[in-house]
Formats: structure tokens, sequence, C-alpha cells
């Protein structure tokens, strides 16, 4: 997984959230407000106290000043619980919308972020980012940051308070906060480090859990389950260390601001009560003093957590923002140009030049210099070794992935000069996987048209008919049978037929086909590719083939040998002329003449 | 069926609520029972902590009633006292709060690993029957979300709640102590507490649940998309999985507030609570000092432990507000740990070392769950060392009887037995090692390519994994990537072919070199010479031992040792390749539609 440079400081990047937290500034200001009332309001109830202990206890003795006092503590008591109350109604309601905002734009983004992507993305790093760390994130914008401030405020003006009470205890106090905001310094650095690590570990974790369960067939088969626990425990073990590794660095700041203000208090003591029995500080002055004291130690105990939020908050951001900011290397162009009408004949499709290499890839390109025409209504059948660059040449053309070299064009027009919404309604695929989603048949077959009502269940049928897939109708709820993961599961022939009806359903004017009938059996295949054969008339097609039995669908082969196209030309030919082309094909054809004569003899 | 069985669980009956909750409380106390040394220790430290907290308004109250009027008449003994009692009692504070931070880490770091494990363990013991009906995305929500917010509660939330629950305790005591009046006002406080926390424990604990629901939604929709992003892409569905997504999102904000929003409910009013507390403290209080039946000193130390009381009430309810949260997705854990697996281990597992590799279907019937019988009644018999290919349409049995062979099902009545003993009595380990299965999906995990082929057998050499990756034809193209053997397989092997994943899949089966080796649709995405190449290995490798074929291909077919034609659970037609091509029954006509195939020559 690629790593950000070292970043800027924490503040730097935490500003970054101004973005999604904007609509929600305003309230969080007031709810800051609010929450800086409250806690002032209860660094009050020592001043009142002062005057009750200096007033009516010690000197006129009047019980109405002490049930005017008691009466103020509870009018400010009832204010605090008021303020509270704001304070939540204010900012934590927005702030899971803030959340929610950040979690739906960062799936946006990913879903307009390229195969290549994700390709390169371990889901288990998405998942957390998309999750855990959009709540921390939340946490901290809600309840981190606005404590952050009240904490500091409140400490602030407490220490304001307790040098008016009596500025030799003042100062003193003072004195204390130095080696405390060192240590918090120190501790920022070490944190983050560990902070940063222990969400990453976090999302090798999650990838970890997503493989094991994704691919739980292949540890079942072989037995490999505590193996994979073992590998899966290790690595919590490693996140355990991390974590427990954080909180020694968390624990030198507790002490810190545990110790020292109170060992601060413990000299003021001896200086205070030295100063009062001098004459020097009044007694209401001392208590005062202690009262706010206590108030004030409150906030600095809790600044190490605090601290340590933004620190997680930051990581969390950080994390979020690698990937938001993870520019698409695929994009709409910015005039976009529309495919010229054709009439019922088919488009061109033409492939110049074209190279391919991953991103980052060492060692020789996936295609290099490609030439391919694809006539009007024409099917082409691309022939090669497994690993020869096929299924990438074919992903070029509804742009999964961009060329690098050359250009891809329909109908004279560059795919890069589409917007990818045209292009892909105009090119369709059937994926040698085929991925299926938790809907309905109806709903898998009719993902790619906009069609709906009895043109949509004539098209429907169609397409399931072309594919050969009237099995769904003997499915428990026919048509409306849920499959995918959270629905019934097919066997993978099935599928493949779903999914070859799903790219025929969009009726596009180019089809490109992976392979879409490895999974079939001899009489399935001769059926789908006789209806195929019919239905593809008017629809350029390119199709990936491994047998003659789905080249049969095409008119005319090419062949693609390291990259480049070596052949090109009916089967006939070929099979007479080009070796490799005979290599790739015949192997079949000879161990399968072999077999037949055996079975005759 | 799923979404059903997540979302009867947000709506339960009382008694089911309970029972719920008291499984998800259990399930924390086991956690907890293997470092419950530990956690006294950390409690003890909690303790320890707390009393040098509150030995602070003490010493204060003792500074200025007793060291001061002391100090006036000339005697700084008890100032000095004091003080340094003071400052002892600060370092050991702080002492003691950092060593609690430290150990609560060790503790609840040491009970997520336990958790994970646990999960994890379980979910790999778990039946593919239970995979297949719980969905991928909810599991991995299981082993993350709700891992998660127990962490939550573990990071400092049950310290906080200790401190303070502690904290609280102990300055009651001392109010006590120091004036029993004023603990009698704390004492009344105490019963609005407990009715306004009972009210939101029964509130929040029904809003969780719909929280865990909603993020476990929200988790399998993500999975979902992003596994499939190629179709949702080519498909141009982005802007309808957005908006379901969107949707799911704002259910998970919807409950998310709701569950702070009972919180701030909480919280506001503990605030009340305590602040007329402090204001009736300081009301009795005066008016008795007014009397004389109160000193100042007293006085002052009675409001500061009032306040002090109440001081840690906001992070109490802000903890016991992550305590919910984490039952109730400890309840959604404890309801998975609580699956039994129904291919269960044997409980007296009999060894076999050496499998030879005989076969028998014993008046086997099956289906699938509660689902229609599949296979009605099978009887089949390959001795070992046979080559058998299955051969039928699609639902016609073939990858049950498959499925059945490897033990990712248990039959519902009869038995299969390998070398005459109930495949559900075998030791698991020697069952894995005897029997291996190759499926059409050919899943690498992140890692070498080596590692990826290597999991076939764990400590292999790299000899063997190189013998094993020759044996298939894959061997040359592994060497020239660019690590060789030590390139790591992408995310879900996306940079090989499908034709290549299977090759490496293929090689992970030869290493194994099991007794019964189970091909199931393994060869579909193989170009015809990879085809030829994994079809010599096969006759090498597999020569002496069982294999059973489910092909579509009839060139993997045409080399078996016997063909067992299937059709709606029965065998229809059993024999060798020749015997059935040459008997014109189903096979002969498959097998003459496939020579049209062969022989047809592409239009042109």
């Amino acid at each position: 997984m690629p790593d950000v440079p070292p970043p800027p400081s924490t503040t730097r990047v935490l500003l970054q959230l101004r973005r999604w937290a904007r609509p929600a500034l305003p309230r969080i200001a007031l709810g800051g407000l609010t929450a800086l009332g409250a806690s002032l309001l209860a660094l009050a109830v020592p001043q009142v106290l002062r005057a009750i202990v200096n007033g009516p206890l010690l000197g006129d003795g009047s019980t109405r000043g002490v049930v005017l006092g008691a009466v103020v503590v509870l009018a400010l008591g009832i204010l605090e619980a008021f303020l509270v109350w704001c304070r939540r109604a204010l900012i934590l309601t927005p702030g899971t919308g803030v959340e929610r905002v950040m979690r739906t734009d960062l799936f946006r983004h990913l879903l307009d972020l390229p195969v290549e992507f994700h390709d390169r993305w371990p889901g288990g790093q998405l998942l957390s980012r998309i999750m855990s760390d959009l709540s921390t994130i939340r946490r901290w914008t809600v309840f981190g940051l606005v404590m952050l401030l009240v904490s500091a405020t409140t400490v602030l003006v407490g220490v304001v308070l307790m040098i008016w009470t009596s500025p030799v205890l003042g100062a003193v106090y003072v004195a204390g906060a130095v080696p405390v905001i060192w240590l918090g310094f120190r501790f920022r650095e070490d944190y983050k480090v560990v902070a940063r690590r222990a969400r990453d570990q976090a999302g090798d974790l999650a990838t970890t859990v997503e493989e094991s369960v994704h691919g739980i067939r292949v540890l079942k088969a072989f037995g490999r389950g505590q193996d994979a626990l073992d590998d899966f425990a290790r690595q919590a073990d490693e996140l355990r260390t991390t974590e427990v590794h954080k909180a020694r660095t968390l624990s030198r700041v507790s002490f810190a601001l545990g110790a020292i203000p109170e060992a601060v208090l413990a000299v003021s003591l001896a200086i205070g009560v030295t100063l009062a029995a001098d004459g020097h500080l009044s007694v209401g002055a001392l208590v005062a003093f202690f009262a706010t004291a206590a108030v004030v130690n409150n906030p600095v105990e809790r600044l190490g957590m605090l601290l340590a939020m933004t620190l997680d908050a930051r990581a969390a951001t950080d994390r979020y923002m690698q990937v938001i900011e993870t520019g698409s290397t695929v994009q709409d162009p910015v005039r976009p140009v529309s495919l010229p009408a054709v009439g019922g004949g088919g488009s061109v499709v033409e492939l110049v030049g074209v190279g391919f290499a991953h991103p980052g890839a060492t060692g020789a390109a996936v295609l290099d210099g490609v030439d391919l025409r694809l006539e009007p209504g024409e099917t082409l059948a691309l022939v090669g070794l497994t690993g020869s660059g096929k299924t990438t040449l074919l992903q070029l053309v509804p742009r999964l992935y961009d060329v690098t070299a050359g250009s891809v064009r329909i109908d004279g027009v560059d795919v890069r000069d589409l917007t990818r919404d045209e292009l892909r309604s105009a090119v369709s695929v059937a994926f040698e996987d085929p991925i299926l989603f938790s809907a309905s048949v109806r709903e898998n077959v009719l993902l790619g048209t906009d069609l709906v009502g009895p043109a949509a269940d004539a098209l429907l049928q169609e397409a399931l008919d072309v594919s050969r897939a009237g099995f769904v109708h003997d499915l428990p709820d026919g048509l409306d049978t849920v499959i995918g993961e959270e629905g019934l599961s097919l066997s993978g022939g099935q599928r493949q037929r779903i999914a070859l009806a799903r790219a025929i359903a969009v009726r596009p004017r180019v089809l490109v086909l992976d392979d879409p009938l490895s999974a079939l059996d001899v009489t399935t295949e001769a059926a789908v590719t006789a209806g195929l054969r019919a239905m593809l008339a008017g629809t350029t097609t390119l199709v990936v083939a491994h047998r003659p039995s789905t080249v049969a669908l095409a008119d005319r082969v090419a062949v693609l040998e390291d990259g480049r196209i070596t052949g090109i030309g009916r089967h006939a030919e070929l099979l007479a002329t080009h070796p490799h082309y005979r290599y790739v094909l015949t192997a079949l054809s000879a161990v399968g003449t072999d077999e037949l004569e055996g079975v005759r003899g | 069926m799923s979404e059903d069985t997540e979302s009867r669980d947000d709506d339960p009956t009382r008694t089911e609520s309970r029972r719920l909750r008291r499984r998800s409380l259990a399930l924390l106390s086991s956690l907890l029972r293997p470092v419950r040394r530990s956690a006294w220790w950390t409690a003890a430290l909690v303790v320890g902590s707390q009393l040098a907290a509150v030995a602070g308004p003490a010493l204060v109250a003792y500074g200025i009633d007793r060291a001061l009027p002391a100090m006036q008449s000339g005697d700084a003994v008890p100032l000095v006292l004091a003080s340094s009692t003071y400052l002892l009692a600060a370092l050991l504070g702080g002492v003691l709060t950092a060593a609690t931070v430290r150990a609560s880490a060790r503790v609840s770091q040491t009970m997520l690993l336990d958790l994970r494990r646990r999960v994890f363990r379980h979910t790999q013991r778990l039946s593919l029957q239970f995979h297949e009906q719980y969905t991928s995305g909810r599991i991995i929500s299981r082993q993350t979300s709700d891992v998660e917010s127990l962490r939550e509660l573990l990071d400092g939330g049950v310290t906080t709640l200790a401190t303070g629950v502690l904290a609280m305790v102990l300055t009651a005591f001392s109010l006590a102590l120091l004036d029993w009046r004023s603990g009698l006002v704390l004492l009344l406080a105490v019963v609005p507490g407990v009715l306004l926390t009972r009210w939101f424990q029964v509130r929040s604990q029904v809003q969780y649940r719909k929280n865990r629901t909603a993020v476990a939604r929200l988790i399998v929709r993500f999975v979902e998309t992003m596994t499939g992003i190629r179709a949702v892409q080519a498909f141009r569905r982005e802007r309808e999985v957005e908006a379901v997504y969107g949707d799911l999102a704002e259910d998970y904000r919807a409950t998310t507030a709701a569950a702070i929003r009972l919180n701030g409910v909480f919280d506001t009013g503990l605030t009340l609570i305590g602040n007329v507390t402090v204001a009736t403290v300081l009301l009795v209080g005066g008016l008795r000092t007014l009397d004389g039946g109160m000193e100042v000193g007293v006085l002052v130390a009675s409001v500061l432990y009032a306040r002090r009381f109440f001081a840690p009430l906001s992070q109490i309810g802000m903890f016991y507000n992550s305590l919910q949260s984490a039952t109730a997705a400890l309840e959604k854990l404890a309801d998975l740990l609580a699956e039994e697996p129904t291919v269960p281990e044997p409980a007296h597992p009999r060894r076999l070392v050496h499998a030879r590799g005989d076969v028998r279907f014993d008046r086997v019937e099956f289906g699938y769950g509660a689902g229609p019988t599949v296979l009605p009644r099978v009887d089949l018999h390959l001795p070992a060392g046979q080559s058998v290919a299955l051969v039928g349409e699609t639902g016609a049995g073939k990858s049950t009887i498959a499925k059945l062979l490897a033990r990712f099902y248990d039959v519902r009545s009869g038995a299969v037995l390998l070398d005459d003993v109930d495949l559900r009595a075998i030791d698991p380990v020697d069952l894995r090692r005897a029997v291996v299965m190759v499926t059409q999906e050919a899943y690498l995990f992140s890692g070498t390519i080596g590692a990826n082929i290597a999991l076939g057998k764990p400590g292999a050499t790299r000899e063997e994994i190189e013998a094993a990756a020759r044996a298939v034809g894959v061997h040359d193209l592994i060497r020239s990537m660019p690590d060789g053997y030590d390139t790591e397989a992408d995310k879900r092997g996306v940079r090989l072919s499908a034709g290549q994943r299977q090759l490496v899949s293929f090689a992970r089966a030869f290493l194994a070199d099991p007794a019964l080796l189970i091909l199931d649709e393994a060869t579909s995405s193989l170009d015809v010479p990879g085809e030829a190449q994994v079809q010599e290995a096969l006759q090498t490798l597999l020569a002496d031992r069982t294999s059973v074929v489910i092909a579509h291909r009839l060139s993997t077919v045409m080399g078996v040792d016997r063909v067992l034609v299937v059709d709606g659970g029965r065998v229809v037609e059993d024999g060798s390749p020749a015997d059935l091509v040459a008997g014109g029954g189903r096979f002969a006509d498959l097998h003459a539609d496939w020579q049209r195939s062969l022989e047809h020559s592409p239009a042109g």
C-alpha cells in the first residue's frame, strides 16, 4: 500500500476537515460556546462559595445571605445543565451528518476510481477507512475538538481567576505548567507515529478477515483453517503490541498531567496557609483558590486523553485524505463529444497503436502497438494463450482501464472523448468471472438498461432465451428469486449465462465478451452460440475465445501473442498459416482426435 | 433470509432481550476470565490512584481548619505534615494513574486479541452452508465493526467507569465521615440517578441493537460493491449503487444520532441532579454553620466533596454509553459464536494417516439445509486409484456429490465412507490431507505466488513448490515475473489471468498430494495448451490416486477410467467412456455434440 511523504502539522491535517464540516461549523461553534459557558459556570461556583464564606459565615451571619448564595448556586447549576443539553442538541447530531457526508463522498469517489485503483488497494484498508476512521473523526469533531477547546479555555480562565485570587499561589500554579507543556509536546511526536501504525495494522487485519471469508472454500478444501488462524493471530498480536506501545506513550503524559498539578497544589497549600497565617491572604481567598484548582485540575488531567484523541483523529484524517485525494486516472473529458448516429449496421471499433502497461509495473508492457479494426456488425474473436493480454485488451474498450499508448476509437471517436456514461451504454461486457449482485434475476439481467415496463420484460425474455438461461423460471420465485451473495447460490454455468444475458440486454452498439461460454457444457454451448450468432447481427462484437467452439461465433480471428497482434484472418486460413494459432487452438483438436480413435478402437 | 435474522434481533421480546443481554455479558465475562489477575491488579491500581486523589480535599480541609490556626500560633508542624503528605499523594497518584493506563491497555488488548481469535477460528470452523447464508459482508462486519465497539469500551472505558464509580464511592464515604448529614443529602440524590440510568439503559439497548444492524448492512453493501466494482462501472450502476448506499448510510446515521440523543438526555439529567444536590448541601451546611453546628472548613470540604462526587458522572454517562453499544455488538458476536457448525468435528476422531482413497456412498440422501432433497439415494463405490468423471446438466447434483466427498456438507442419511471409515468420524486433519478439492473459483490470497502454492502443503520447500508449478506448466510464467516466486499476488489475484489463477490453484492441489482429488470445473478457464499440460500432469500424478472430475469439456472427461452420468441426483449411466459412447445413451449424445463442435469449421 502506498505511503504518504512526511505530512504537515496536525492542525493543518485536521483543518482539511473544514471541507465537510463547513455546513455544521456554525452549530459546532455555538455548541462550543455553550460548552464553554457550562464550564465557566462551574468555575463561578467557587466564587459564590467565597462570597458566602467571607460574607455571611465569617462576617455578618445573615441567613438571607446563605440562602441567597445557595439559590445562586442552584440557578447556576440548572443553567449549566441546560447548556449541556444545548451543546448536545447543537453539535452531536449534526456531527453524525458530517460523518455521513464524508462517508458517502468517499463511497462516490471509490465508485469513480478506476479498476486499476481497486486492483491495488486491499479491501480491508478501504473498509477500515470508510468505517472506523470516519467514526473516529466524527467523535473528535463533536467531542474531542470541543472538549479540547473548552478544557483549554477552562484552564486558562481558571488560572486567571487563581492569579486574581492570589497572585503568589497563581504564579506557583503557572510554574507547574511549564514541564507539563514540554512533556505534552514530546508526547505528541511519539504518539503520532504509533497512532498511524495502529490504524494501518487494523486495516491490514480487516483485509485478512475479508480474504479469509472470501477464500473460505479454498481454506476449507485444503484444511488450512489453522494456518489462516495462526497468520491472523500473528497480525492481531502485532496490532496488540502497537496498541500497548501506544498506551505506554500515553501513560507518560498521564503521569505528568496527574502528578504535577496536584504536587503544585501541595506546595500551594504550604505557601497559602503560611500567607493566611501572616494575614497576607484571606481564608475565603484561600478556599476559593483550592476550589478553583479542583475545577481546573479536572480538565488538565483530561488533556492527555483529548490530545491522544486528537492525534488519533489526525491519523484517521490522513488515511481518509489519502484515498479521497487520489485522482481518478480514468475521467470524463472536459468537453465530451457524442457518438455519431449509425444505422442498423453496427459500429466500427478501431484500436490504433494501442499499448498498455500496469502503472508502476516493471518488465514488458501487457499490450504493445496493437492495431485492430472491427467492421460494422463484425464479430471478431481474440485468441491467445492465457496471460497474453486478451482480457486487458477487452477492458480497454469500455475504459475499465485506459490505454497507455495509442487510442481506442468507436466510429472514429476516441473513447476518452466520450463521457463514461455514454461510452458504457454503447459498450457492454460479459466478464469471464460473472459478478452478480444480491438482487433478483430480473434486476441482475436488466442491470445495464434503463427500460421499464413491458419493453423491459420483452428484452429480459429475449436475453434469457439467447443465453439459454431458461432455468431461472424453475427457481423458487422465478424471475424474482434473489440471487447473488445474499440469495440463492447458482453454479458457475448458471451464473455465466445470467451474466451473458445481462450483457445482451443492454442492446449495445459494441459487445465485448470474455470467454463467455467457458463454464457451459457442449450441448448448451452450441445452443447459445446459435442464438448469439443470430442476435449479434448488427452488433460489433469482440470475443475472447479459448476453444474452436467459441471461435465459431466469429467472422474473423485475431491472434494476440506477447501483447501484439501477430495474425488476423479467417479460422481456416490461420489454422493453415499461423503456427502459434495452431498451437493455441489445435492442441485440443489433436488430443480429441487421439481419444476419438481410442474410443473407436 | 439473512436480513430477516438481522432485523428480528432488533426488536426481541422482553425475555428474548434479557437472554441476549445475558449471553453477551457471559461472553464478556468469559473474555475477562483469563486476564482476571491482571484485571484485579488494574483495579487495585485504580483504587490506589483514587485514594491518592481523594486525599487532596481532605488535606486542604485539614490545612485550613487545623494547620492554619496552628500556624497562627507559631506551630508549623501540622502544615509541613499536611503539605508533604499531599505532595506524596500527588506523586503516588501520578505513578498509579500512569500504571493504570498501561495495565488496562494490556488487559483490554489481551481480551480483544482473544475475542478476535475466537471469532476468526469459529468462522473458519463454521460450514459453507452457514457462510453462504450469513454472507461474507456480515461476517466481516462482525469481525471488524463489532469487535471495534468492544475496543471502544475497553479503550479506557472500563478504567474510566471503574475510576469514576470508585471516586464517587470514596468521595461519598469521605463526605459521610466528614459530615453525615451532608452524606444523607447525597444519598437522596442517588434515587433519581438510578431511575434515570435504568431508563437510559432500556432505551439505548434498543437503539444500539438497531445501530449494529444498520452498520452490518452498510458493510455488506460496501463489500459487495467493492468486490464487484468492474460490473458496477461497466453497467453504469454507480448512481443506483450510490443511492442505495446513501440510504443505508443515512439509516446508520439516524440510529447513531438517536443513540447520541438518548445519551444527551441522560447526561443532562445527571448534571442537573448533581448541581441541585450541591446547592442543597450548601444550603443545609451553610444554615448549620450559621447555627454553629458546622465549621466553615467542613462546609467547604462538604461542598467540594459533593461537587467531586458528581464530577465523574458525565464521563460515566459517556462510558455507560459505550458499554451499551458494546453489549449490543457482543450480542451479535455471541450469536455468531453460538452457531454450531453443521459439519461438526468428530467427538472421537479416527486417525487415517495413510489413506488409500477407496470411496463409498452408502445409501446417501442429501438436501441443502431444510430445502428439497437433491440426492434421493446414492449408492456408489469408487475403488482406490480409479479416476471418475461426473457428467450431467447444471443442477443435476454433480457438484453436490463433490461437496459431500470433501465434507463441505454432511449427508442427511446414509454415509460417505473413505477407506470404510465414515467421513464424519475421521480426524479433520487427516481428512484434509487425504481429500482435496479444487473448485472453479481460484482464489488467491495476498502474499507471494510461492506462498499461495504452498497453501497446499505448509512448510513445503522451494523445490517442492517449483516441482508442483512445473508439473502444471506454470513454472516458466512465474519465473518470468519480476520477483519470481516471491512476486506478490495482487488483490484477488487480478493481475493474473483467470487461466493463470487456475494453474496456480492446480499447483496447490498437486503439492497437497492427496489420496482423493476432486476437481469441480477446475479447468474451465484454461486455454487448450494449458489444459493439455494439466491433463498430462493428471495422468502421471494421479495414476495411483482416486480422482473425481467434474468438467463440461469432454477432452478432460475422455481420459478417465469411468464416467458417471448424473441426472436428478441419480446416477443414470455408469461405465468407461468408450463403453458409454458405444452404448448410445446420454453420454453418447454429449459426445456426438462435442465431436461436432470440434469438427465445426467456424463460419467464414
